[in-house]
């Protein structure tokens, strides 16, 4: 078996306040695979997500367990290259987005990691390419629409070519052109993908595997179709499907 | 959704007065409302000359008076200030007769401090709305990178700059949830409200901007920006 590429082992974590978030989660990621997070509000799954880049740790609460990217154990001394190998793509893009154009925003990233000159510019125009944005080079931020505000916070961490793309709430807030855009983007990379998401069609058309995550354990680790069509662990963890969707009936899923 | 697409200040143009560089434009600003400051306010031609000077470089930037004169208004404040200084400084009086046979008595001191806190106020505000006309907010944020200000109070605009969008559009949609729930936010009887919202906003934002701090960590900040150079394309 090779090295997985996000490696999480016995994760448990409170806040400060006394508030226990995580109850020793498990959890395996291998190359190429593109895995969602799934679980109700309060289910720990932010808290998990940032624990992968290490922004949260041991040292932020009251913790236990490991967390290894690569083989590379999340640590102080590690962050740098940890923060380079885990690109973790925001739910709103106007936390990720903060410099005065798209190109420099991209750039932020690449440019903390030490690159210049025609390299960075390079990374930073195939990441936009990667997205369909690269038009969109020398625009504000903060006059894109929603959903390629959301393209170009992907392509922020995309220029950092991440080992896994961690990606919160993907497509929320987004009308259904722009949800299908985003599912054509991700579609595309050659990266492996973990999905934090409510949204469970959009798990199923895009993860063949889902983790259910709830009051702060994994219950569920599955190919995403059987999590689906579980009643009594769907009913059980407050995961419902909308109104009208059959996973059962989706009968050709894209690849 | 969305937030705005104008620019507030800044007047699309390609004069002498846009293309010169802009830390060259913020030391020139800088030195013309020092001047202004320290020369004496008795010294009534002198600000005739400077007034002269400041409009000869808005002709210059082919920016119309019609665009920088409704954005004076942010100074009213202090014009409402200085016109309260005759009515309330010490010392001599002139007694003005008005209309109806009344009689206004304004201190002399208070005149004369009223007229310098008008003219040197107008001139300032009105040269620094010409900066910000004739230059994009993040040149004039590398031109103070150029002056050496430290990188830290730089970066503080810059992030000022890009939120005050996301911000305002934070505060106007939660006046307009007010509204819809029967508040005028402008009626006294509501300002408690008002006083919360601007609560609730404070705290928005600082959440957000810890948020922010976030992603940025999470990208490898180390506490300093990368260049704000434009890389030539």
């Amino acid at each position: 078996m090779t090295t997985p590429v996000l490696d999480v082992r016995g994760l448990a974590f409170a806040y400060p306040d006394g508030h226990q978030a995580l109850f020793g989660v498990d959890l395996h990621v291998h190359q190429g695979e593109r895995v969602a997070l799934l679980g109700p509000n309060g289910a720990g799954k932010t808290t998990l997500v940032l624990h992968l880049n290490g922004i949260l740790s041991a040292t932020t609460g009251q913790g236990a367990g490991s967390v290894a990217v690569s083989g590379l154990p999340v640590e102080k001394k590690n962050l740098l290259e940890i923060r380079r190998r885990v690109g973790i793509v925001f739910q709103d893009p106007d936390d990720q987005l903060f410099m005065g154009s798209v190109r420099a925003d991209v750039a932020f990233g690449p440019a903390n990691l030490g690159l210049r000159g025609a390299a960075l510019e390079q990374r930073v125009m195939g990441a936009l390419e990667q997205v369909g944005m690269a038009d969109f080079a020398d625009r504000p931020p903060h006059h894109l629409s929603f959903g390629q505000r959301r393209r170009v916070a992907v392509a922020t961490v995309l220029a950092m070519e991440p080992e896994i793309l961690v990606l919160d709430e993907p497509s929320s807030n987004l009308d259904p052109a722009s949800r299908r855009e985003l599912a054509d983007i991700l579609r595309s990379l050659d990266v492996t993908v973990l999905m934090v998401t409510h949204d469970l069609p959009y798990a199923l058309e895009l993860c063949p595997r889902s983790v259910v995550l709830s009051e702060g354990r994994v219950v569920a680790d599955d190919r995403t179709i059987d999590v689906l069509t579980d009643e009594a662990l769907m009913r059980a963890h407050r995961l419902e499907l909308p109104w009208g969707f059959n996973p059962a009936t989706v009968d050709s899923l894209p690849e | 959704m969305g937030a705005g697409h104008g620019h507030r200040l800044h007047y699309h143009g390609h004069s002498v007065v846009h293309r010169a560089p802009a830390h060259l434009k913020i030391l020139a600003l800088l030195g013309f409302v020092l001047t202004v400051v320290a020369t004496p306010r008795e010294w009534y031609p002198a600000f005739g000359g400077f007034l002269l000077v400041l409009l000869l470089v808005i002709g210059l930037s082919r920016v119309p008076l019609r665009y920088l004169l409704p954005r004076m208004l942010i100074e009213v404040p202090f014009l409402v200030f200085a016109a309260l200084m005759p009515f309330v400084a010490e010392g001599p009086r002139v007694a003005v007769p008005l209309a109806g046979g009344l009689e206004l008595s304004l201190s002399e001191s208070g005149l004369l401090a009223a007229w310098g806190l008008a003219v040197k106020g107008s001139l300032g505000v009105l040269a620094s709305l010409t900066l910000a006309a004739t230059t994009e907010p993040n040149d004039v944020l590398r031109g103070l990178q150029r002056l050496r200000l430290p990188e830290l109070l730089v970066q503080i605009m810059a992030f000022m700059i890009r939120y005050l969008d996301v911000v305002t559009a934070d505060l106007g949609r939660m006046t307009t949830a007010m509204r819809s729930r029967g508040v005028d936010p402008r009626s006294p009887r509501h300002w408690p409200a008002l006083a919360r919202t601007l609560g609730a906003l404070f705290v928005r934002s600082y959440e957000r901007g810890e948020r922010v701090h976030l992603a940025m960590l999470s990208r490898g900040y180390d506490g300093r920006l990368p260049d704000l150079e434009r890389p030539t394309p």
